[in-house]
């Protein structure tokens, strides 16, 4: 006699399809900062990777799209969760003491959430926009070694440094909390792992951004 | 003995409109349980004519869960694994100022002060947390069925909750997953409740989901107010659970 309204439609189902989009982010993250962390060592091996990156088909058509769809998933799915989640308290306590029992990190994923999403329509103005243009609307000759100094030019700008350092600030925040959670989510808890996941995200969690925020610092530093 | 000023959610019916009401009370004794002060406010203000404060208790031994009150922010108060009727005024201080109101919940309608209307949980338990064994009459010796210790164990701690609510009260987004977690557990743990665990984990979850309960966000809020400690092995233990019976359901 079960009559479920469907997996996806349930709290749980989202928790899951939330879950999933997160554990596909935190392996595009692992992608993105390989890639950059080569301009702090290598220009020539940073040009060759984005060139790569910047014209092969497969990147450009298929795996962009997904995780176009994927940052826009996790970011929709988000606020729809806390939309629902905050309906399901319409008398808010007078006085309410979160603090006695959970992280600030999981109390404020929406806020930290907020703050990428802020910095994402920052980096698409600062990169993708102005590459999507490059390429696709005035269609330029490609030029396999332009990369680098435009990238390196973009961090001479010190207000741009504070806010990406600060964007990465809170991706560490959200990812502190969000790694162990996106396990628990799809149920994927036990004795012997669950230790060593929530280790291994906690590392994760703040040498990833703690990565992109030394690419930033570095390429800002040497134009000094 | 302790003198103290009470804020507490005055409301005199479902629909009407409530306020935070502030009362003295004087010479509390440090070995009185909170509902024992709660107790002698409510005698002055009868002494006065006035309505005393509504509240729901029943065994005050902490093991019925009928006791929900959230005290300065905390469900149970600040005391970790305790009912209210089992946390006692030597955990305050001579002139402290005490915030008290209901379980915050849209599937917690407030009936009246500080008593919420529980039977969303009475529906999420008919939708699903029983066996369908007739076992009156012909009760079977209980080692007659094989049971691995580590799950028996297991399912004894999900069987401890006490269906109070504190983890709604206490999670943010008034979410049920840890309470309905330790019903599934409880059973599906056991050879006898996993004939209909499919079936169970997913008319307990619609029905958790129809009654307005907020998602489980994992922060964790729930099990560490829970006056039983349930552990958030249940809510993983119940999304694996879900995940699977609703991939393989057949309707």
């Amino acid at each position: 006699m079960a009559s479920s309204s469907g997996l996806f439609n349930s709290s749980i189902g989202r928790k899951v399809a939330m879950a999933l989009s997160a554990l596909f982010l935190l392996i595009f993250l692992v992608q993105h900062l390989t890639i950059n962390f080569t301009s702090v060592f290598s220009e020539e091996t940073f040009n060759a990777l984005s060139h790569f990156m910047g014209t092969n088909p497969l990147v450009q058509f298929v795996l962009q799209p997904i995780l176009m769809f994927g940052v826009a998933f996790h970011f929709i799915m988000g606020f729809i969760l806390t939309a629902k989640n905050r309906a399901a308290r319409p008398v808010k306590y007078a006085q309410f003491k979160g603090s006695a029992n959970s992280s600030w990190m999981s109390r404020n994923m929406i806020w930290s959430g907020l703050f990428i999403l802020f910095f994402l329509g920052f980096h698409f103005y600062d990169f993708w926009i102005p590459e999507m243009n490059y390429k696709y609307i005035e269609q330029n000759a490609p030029v396999d070694d332009r990369y680098y100094e435009e990238v390196v030019h973009m961090f001479k700008n010190p207000i741009r440094v504070i806010v990406y350092v600060l964007a990465f600030v809170f991706l560490a925040l959200h990812l502190l909390h969000g790694f162990q959670s996106s396990f628990q989510s799809i149920g994927a808890r036990h004795p012997k792992y669950t230790p060593f996941i929530e280790k291994f995200g906690k590392a994760y969690s703040i040498l990833i951004p703690l990565g992109f925020i030394y690419i930033a610092l570095h390429h800002y530093i040497n134009q000094l | 003995m302790m003198n103290l000023t009470l804020k507490i959610w005055r409301q005199a019916s479902s629909n009407a409109q409530g306020k935070m009401v502030d009362y003295k009370v004087s010479d509390i004794d440090g070995d009185m349980s909170f509902l024992e002060m709660i107790d002698i406010l409510n005698e002055q203000l009868i002494a006065k004519g006035e309505d005393p404060v509504t509240f729901d208790h029943d065994c005050r031994e902490g093991i019925c869960g009928a006791c929900s009150m959230h005290i300065n922010g905390e469900p149970h108060g600040p005391e970790g694994a305790t009912t209210t009727c089992q946390l006692h005024m030597r955990k305050f201080k001579d002139g402290d100022t005490i915030t008290i109101e209901p379980w915050r919940a849209k599937a917690f309608p407030v009936i009246k002060d500080l008593m919420v209307d529980r039977a969303a949980f009475d529906r999420i338990i008919q939708a699903g947390g029983y066996v369908s064994t007739n076992t009156s009459g012909n009760t079977l010796d209980a080692n007659a069925i094989p049971v691995e210790k580590k799950n028996a164990d297991m399912a004894f701690n999900a069987a401890t909750c006490i269906g109070c609510g504190a983890c709604v009260a206490a999670c943010k987004n008034a979410s049920a997953m840890l309470f309905v977690s330790a019903k599934v557990a409880q059973l599906s743990l056991l050879p006898q409740g996993q004939v209909e665990a499919k079936d169970r984990v997913r008319n307990m979850v619609n029905q958790m989901d129809l009654e307005g309960f907020g998602h489980c966000t994992n922060t964790g809020a729930c099990s560490a107010e829970c006056p039983k400690e349930i552990s958030l092995d249940n809510i993983a233990r119940m999304n694996r659970e879900y995940l699977s019976a609703s991939i393989t359901a057949e309707d």
